[in-house]
């Protein structure tokens, strides 16, 4: 008999179809890994699990969910939470200037009555402080957790907070289900050691565990049986002990792809790097990079692949001088300065932003000034000189706005559009316009079709390699969509742990891809 | 549809605004009221308070939001006014050494504001205001102890320090009102004063569309953006807050040439409010402004103001026309900050 | 703890200077303490509901004066009438709070400047009210209340009929200091201190820390920050009516305006911050702030021979000491996000 049921699962936002007729099943008191990449449709499955406001205020979805025997449906996670459902989330949500006890209890605080909460209500009831304690004393003990309760959690190590998050669901009486998103990414080796052991523990105790890790070890490990989703569909449900983990890769990344190989270059390694970085640190919140090496040649398409939070989007970042950063960057040789946004841009190098919205646009000026800005920052053009003053050209923006317009196919109302009100899609297609308009030697771009529709990913993608091939233009490319790097790179570096895991052509097996990207090595794995 | 559109582009303020003008408008003709008096008023008015309004803009462009510190540059146009007094100029000559005095003392102070306003981001308006408070709260000792000699400047019978208002007839009183004014029928038209207006405005008009203000005004729209594509955010900021200083500074002079007086101690403190409500009226967001704004907003308000006085002097007591322009300017204000951003005001 | 110290010295050293004698200090001390420490208590529970310094406590003070007017329109006085002013006045406070939550959660993150002008704002409305329709449109019984056009309340009302009424409730006989008013003050700080220790209080703190991780966890973020404002104004209504019974006169259009100005200085004054106070901070506060305020005209005279400079002084410290809290405040704040980007 399953705990949990969840059949036949769809749900689309915005005509986008992210789920389609997934069936997760979940045995009482198992531990259960999901498996996918970045986009397979995971977060949205956990959202509809637990109830998140954001599937009820797109339109909900589709398919039935039983629980504990009975029709579930969640509307608010606190919904989720009455029928035992717990989730602890990849940020943690602890308040730093609480005590321990303070954060496991938080708003589930013992209380006792006072004259007043008689009168008034039970939001007036005293705190029970001995009572919280002793309770959260116990919830820690079953993690094995020995530490002061009243201490506060701001300054305290990193595993120790993910262990509080977990002691406080547990402590819920009624827990059934533990949701863990992604858990160990934030502990150290032997912290997570620890950690698989008391999710032992609790299923022990009869406590079912859901379980979402890219480390494919550790899912082996631990978990009784695994559910693979890929592209928004069901790849396959199967017992742990029949999939090995090179398996387990295959099902993560397999997919039909078309190589269209001709069009791919070679590329000599031999030659003198065109751009070189060294030990390369960017402390991007998120996605750090921890001593990055990697030699890029003049006119590669360079992929870099790997799963969400492991650093790949921290690279270009770095290399603009966005986030704090050490190390060392070579251009055709020469040392670049760090941490310049400004002398990057002088020396021909272009980046694309992840975050179009908050860096990449101005969202409340018009296309026409978004597409010219940066070259008239950096190379003066669109620039009248009357006397000593420089300015601006709005005609020449115009008419070379109206141009991209046209060669871009950016879906507007005119070049005097403010870029918010623009579609995802032709946001991007500004931004490269921009990139365009600077026409730099090497581009880099991040994310380039995250959140827009497939018409509008191949036009993006097309372009790029018109770049490429006509301009000579290096391109270096982050993104979360393996299937996309395939298609346009010629090398493809896969980050993980904030370092180069391994750079594959783009026709390697898919095996190799999905090791990669759970940090190993397939010669390490098959021997 | 067309009317909703028609009702976004201009917005729920400026339409209760102009339809509240235009009933006044209305009622003082009906009263007959003298109408050559009330256009005499709102030119000269706009004239003397546009350019204060216009400081705003560079402050709002450069990203530091409404400048509630604009007292700061008022001092330094007083203490222009105050050293061309004392030193017993006349005429134009009395009004070009204030402003010599005055442009480079706010240049430095709101240079010396901007590298502060850098290290409370976020907060400038709060800041700005308490700011702006203690500064006019320790100028009130200033002008106590200031040694000015001149008898124009010193109470007659003995007591010390500055006198709270001081009459400019004999220096600088009315000169651009009366350069160049003509006469239609009963108005006299302060061309002087309003083409004082049209220079400044077209000076930030004209560095809005050079290179250096587009950094500025891209520096204020997104911080991220701007830094991506190699501005110096910080230096922009100074720049915006340096511009709305001095700009504060000669608004204070032209005003007070205009009025006739010069007004110490607290009245800085009533500089600012009505210059943020007049350009949110026109128009502006704490986000966005233009010049346009600052016309159409100083229009408006000061329109309000000249033709509530005597419709309201009939109709009730003289106090409500100040209340009118209490709840209004700060209604404004509340309004705009209550919006979100990318939302129209 | 450098702040409150600061001041402590520029206190001693005003002393010295005023050469006023400790017998007055003190009367004057006790009467001054006795009639803003309430106030000041107002602005502890939006600064730990995170909501900053609540400027807005002057629409609380506007609830309490309009209790106040409408007892002195019906002559009801005595400790009968002064009670009846605090109880008419808590609906009021209650709605104006309501409102000014309302308004505060439309501004997350610049509460405070936003609160400034919804007082400014509100004092506008108070004044059309009080100037414009009073005698007009709301009818007023008792024609001394109003101006001889018969429109608009007077300047000043002489609140002689409930003055001093609660300051010497029970212990009139034994003593002419205010009492009452102290044991009500205290019983309102051991309130406060229980106050933070029920879950409402438990909530209002955890939203104060993190808006987000708290409705996370289920707590209804934008009610729990109304309730706290609500709190805040109901308490500045009943610190308006103690702090005027004491005065003995009402300035109608201008006793309100700046007791957010004072109580937020004296709050500051004692060391508490925009994200941190408590009982202490403001009884150190308004001690320190009120004792500057009594020594520092004549101390100016003293010192520079002019009682002038004085008063500007102790204005410049109200507004002074805002304004460097705040900076300091926004300041650590700054630093906080760049150091979290530190190697």
């Amino acid at each position: 008999m399953s705990l949990l049921q969840m059949e036949n699962i769809s749900k689309t936002y915005s005509g986008n179809q992210v789920l389609k007729s997934v069936t997760l099943n979940i045995k009482a008191g198992e531990i259960h890994g999901l498996l996918g990449e970045n986009g397979a449709g995971k977060s949205t499955l956990m959202n509809i699990l637990f109830g998140m406001p954001v599937i009820h205020s797109t339109g909900g979805f589709e398919g039935n969910m039983t629980f504990d025997g009975k029709p579930y449906l969640p509307k608010t996670p606190m919904d989720a939470m009455k029928m035992g459902i717990g989730m602890v989330h990849q940020e943690f949500m602890l308040i730093p200037g609480f005590t321990i006890t303070e954060n496991i209890k938080l708003n589930r605080e013992n209380t006792k009555d006072t004259f007043l909460s008689k009168i008034i209500g039970p939001k007036l009831e005293k705190l029970d402080l001995p009572k919280m304690k002793e309770e959260s004393k116990e919830a820690l003990n079953k993690l094995n957790m020995t530490v002061d309760e009243y201490l506060p959690v701001a300054g305290l190590p990193v595993g120790y907070m993910q262990f509080i998050e977990i002691a406080r669901e547990i402590d819920k009486t009624n827990l059934k289900l533990l949701i863990l998103d992604e858990p160990t990414a934030v502990l150290t080796e032997s912290e997570a050691a620890q950690f698989l052991e008391v999710i032992k523990n609790l299923s022990n105790m009869g406590i079912a565990i859901l379980f979402i890790t890219h480390r494919l070890d550790e899912i082996k490990q631990v978990t009784d049986s695994i559910t693979v989703l890929r592209d928004g569909s069901l790849v396959k449900s199967i017992e742990t002990k029949n999939v090995d983990i090179v398996e387990m890769a295959r099902l993560m990344v397999g997919r039909e792809i078309s190589f269209e190989t001709s069009n791919k270059k070679e590329i000599d390694l031999d030659e003198k790097p065109f751009l070189e970085l060294k030990d390369l640190y960017v402390n991007m919140p998120g996605e750090k990079v921890k001593g990055v090496n990697l030699k890029i040649q003049k006119g590669e398409i360079l992929g870099l692949g790997g799963l969400a939070g492991q650093g790949k989007i921290g690279i270009s970042n770095g290399i603009m001088g966005l986030y704090p950063t050490q190390g060392t960057i070579l251009k055709d040789g020469k040392e670049m300065p760090l941490n310049n946004p400004r002398e990057m841009l002088n020396n021909s190098i272009a980046f694309l932003s992840e975050d179009r919205k908050g860096v990449g646009l101005l969202l409340d000026e018009p296309i026409d000034f978004n597409i010219a800005y940066t070259s008239i920052e950096i190379q003066e053009k669109f620039i009248k000189n009357i006397g000593p003053l420089k300015i601006v050209n709005g005609k020449e923006i115009k008419s070379h706005a109206n141009k991209m317009i046209e060669d871009l196919d950016i879906r507007c109302t005119g070049s005097n559009q403010y870029t918010r009100f623009l579609s995802g899609g032709n946001q991007q297609k500004v931004c490269i316009a921009r990139a365009l308009t600077l026409n730099p030697e090497i581009l880099l771009v991040s994310e380039p079709t995250r959140g827009i529709d497939i018409g509008a990913k191949k036009l993006v993608l097309d372009t790029l390699v018109k770049l490429n091939k006509e301009l000579n233009m290096t391109i270096i490319i982050t993104s979360s969509e393996l299937a996309e790097l395939r298609q346009i790179s010629d090398r493809i570096a896969i980050i993980t742990e904030g370092k180069v895991q391994s750079i594959l052509p783009p026709d390697a097996s898919d095996e190799a891809f999905g090791l990669a990207m759970a940090g190993k090595d397939i010669s390490e794995v098959v021997d | 549809m067309d009317i909703k559109k028609i009702y976004e582009k201009i917005g729920f303020p400026r339409l209760i605004i102009s339809t509240f003008l235009i009933i006044l408008l209305i009622t003082a003709a009906t009263l007959k009221l003298p109408m050559s008096g009330i256009w005499q008023d709102i030119f000269t008015r706009f004239g003397m308070n546009a350019i204060l309004v216009l400081a705003m803009v560079p402050s709002i462009q450069s990203g530091i939001g409404i400048n509630f510190n604009l007292p700061l540059g008022v001092i330094f146009g007083l203490i222009g006014a105050l050293i061309s007094i004392e030193l017993g100029l006349t005429g134009f000559a009395s009004l070009f050494v204030a402003l010599i005095v005055a442009i480079p003392l706010a240049i430095i102070g709101g240079y010396l504001y901007g590298l502060m306003l850098n290290k409370v981001k976020g907060q400038e308006m709060t800041v700005g205001n308490y700011f702006g408070y203690s500064i006019v709260s320790f100028m009130c000792i200033f002008w106590l102890v200031a040694p000015f000699k001149n008898p124009e400047l010193t109470w007659a019978m003995g007591g010390s320090g500055l006198r709270v208002t001081l009459s400019m007839e004999s220096s600088m009183g009315g000169v651009l009102d009366k350069f160049l004014a003509f006469k239609i029928g009963n108005v006299v038209f302060p061309t002087g004063l309003i083409l004082t207006f049209i220079l400044l405005a077209s000076i930030v008009w004209v560095f809005s569309k050079s290179k250096k203000g587009t950094a500025m005004i891209v520096a204020g729209s997104s911080e991220a953006f701007a830094a991506s594509n190699g501005v110096n955010v910080d230096k922009q900021r100074i720049i915006g807050i340096v511009l709305s200083t001095v700009l504060a500074a000669i608004g204070i002079i032209i005003y007070s040439q205009s009025f006739g007086f010069l007004q110490l101690y607290n009245a800085p403190l009533y500089v600012a409010l009505p210059a943020a409500a007049s350009i949110l009226i026109g128009g502006a967001t704490l986000q966005k402004a233009k010049i346009i704004h600052v016309i159409i907003g100083t229009f408006l308000f000061q329109g309000l103001l000249v033709v509530a006085l005597p419709v309201i002097n009939i109709l009730s007591e003289g106090s409500m026309a100040e209340i009118i322009r209490i709840i209004i300017s700060n209604g404004i204000i509340l309004y705009a900050l209550t919006r979100k951003a990318g939302e129209a005001a | 703890m450098m702040v409150p110290i600061v001041f402590l010295v520029l206190c001693l050293g005003g002393f010295f200077l005023s050469g006023l004698p400790v017998n007055f200090l003190f009367n004057e001390m006790v009467f001054r303490l006795s009639r803003n420490l309430i106030l000041v208590l107002s602005l502890i529970i939006p600064v730990i509901s995170g909501m900053g310094l609540n400027f807005g406590i002057v629409l609380g003070a506007m609830a309490g004066q309009i209790g106040l007017i409408i007892i002195m329109n019906y002559n009801i006085g005595g400790i009968g009438g002064l009670f009846l002013a605090l109880l008419l006045s808590t609906p009021v406070a209650i709605f104006f709070g309501y409102l000014v939550g309302k308004v505060l959660n439309k501004a997350k993150g610049k509460e405070m400047i936003t609160s400034m002008i919804l007082g400014f704002f509100a004092n506008g409305i108070y004044q059309l009210v009080f100037i414009v329709l009073a005698g007009r449109i709301i009818p007023f019984s008792n024609p001394n209340m109003l101006m001889s056009t018969g429109t608009g309340l007077r300047n000043t009302i002489d609140l002689n009929i409930v003055r001093k009424s609660f300051d010497g409730f029970i212990f009139s006989g034994i003593t002419s200091y205010p009492i009452f008013t102290f044991i009500i003050t205290i019983l309102l700080f051991v309130g406060l201190y229980f106050f933070l220790k029920t879950k409402l209080g438990q909530e209002m703190r955890a939203v104060g820390q993190s808006m987000h991780i708290a409705s996370v966890s289920g707590i209804d973020v934008d009610r729990t920050r109304i309730i706290s404002i609500i709190i805040s104004t109901v308490l500045a209504a009943w610190g308006q009516i103690i702090y005027l019974q004491n005065m003995g006169t009402l300035n109608t259009y201008n006793n309100h305006e700046q007791v957010g100005l004072f109580a937020v200085a004296s709050l500051l004054i004692g060391g508490a911050s925009v994200d941190k106070a408590s009982w202490k901070e403001a009884f150190i506060g308004t001690f320190l702030f009120h004792l500057l305020f009594i020594i520092s005209p004549l101390a100016g005279q003293n010192l520079m021979g002019n009682a002038q400079i004085g008063e500007y002084f102790r204005v410049f410290i109200a507004y002074g000491v805002i304004g460097v809290a705040l900076l300091l405040h926004a300041w650590e704040k700054n630093k906080a996000i760049t150091q979290l980007s530190d190697i």
